[in-house]
């Protein structure tokens, strides 16, 4: 019709020599991985409440620095 | 366990781990291959697809039922490829193995195709992906909105800006498409 057309159906022929379509079927079950994954997800992710703990027992030991050898003595 | 979609869907969004099994066996493939055409590699594939079902699990409250799970699950795949894309650097070469053998038009030597491929590379990872679902696959505009969680304007819009970045890119290294 026009050359730029042309040029741009040119431009897309080459996309498409350069990177052909992929067709790769899965050939494995992912399942045993993705329990693992989320296994591995839950081990490193800290609940909020121990968060919490952690925070509260800071200010604690910010605002009564006599109560730390205390703290130190229980754990 | 009923197996039946709606109730699954129904009971996955209620956080029931028997209909994450059901739901991940039944749509790995779909997902898997949906990712592998965006990240053209097999090993990464698999990765983002067991990052894609982690966001799905985590996310399950938010999943709407009636709106389906493959659209859903979809975006949620190309957002875990884009950002794939956007961590990995340096990576121009494609593993060979992907790559369905063509038989080539004898107009675009071997050379072109590499320096193509590299400067295709080279684009920004969300023009990268309109123009992969867009040119290689030759999906519709439609289809490519639905999974990016654009209009159909913006997907015209990163072809345009891909295939304009590319010719330029192209040019410069002496081939004029």
């Amino acid at each position: 019709m026009n050359t730029h057309d042309d040029n741009q159906d040119r431009l897309r022929q080459f996309v498409r020599e350069a990177l052909p379509p992929v067709e790769l079927k899965l050939d494995r079950d992912l399942w045993p991985a993705m329990l693992r994954r989320l296994d591995e997800k839950q081990a490193t992710t800290v609940p909020w409440f121990d968060w919490a703990l952690g925070a509260g027992l800071i200010g604690l030991a910010a605002l009564f620095p006599a109560s730390i050898p205390l703290f130190l003595y229980c754990l | 366990m009923q197996n039946e979609p709606s109730s699954v869907l129904r009971e996955f969004q209620h956080g029931s781990f028997d209909a994450f099994e059901v739901l991940f066996r039944e749509h790995q493939g779909a997902v898997f291959g949906w990712i592998l055409r965006i990240v053209r590699d097999p090993a990464a594939a698999e990765e983002l697809t067991l990052d894609t079902f982690y966001r799905i699990h985590q996310a399950h409250a938010r999943f709407e039922p009636a709106r389906g799970f493959e659209g859903w699950s979809r975006r949620i795949a190309t957002n875990a490829a884009l950002d794939w894309m956007r961590r990995r650097t340096n990576e121009v070469e494609l593993p060979a193995d992907v790559a369905a053998p063509t038989k080539g038009d004898p107009a675009v030597s071997e050379e072109i195709r590499r320096k193509t491929a590299a400067a295709f590379e080279r684009l920004a990872p969300k023009l990268r992906v309109a123009a992969t679902l867009a040119v290689i696959e030759g999906m519709a505009q439609k289809e490519v909105a639905e999974a990016l969680g654009i209009s159909v304007a913006a997907v015209k819009l990163r072809v345009f800006r891909a295939l304009r970045l590319l010719r330029k890119d192209l040019e410069q290294q002496g081939i004029r498409p």
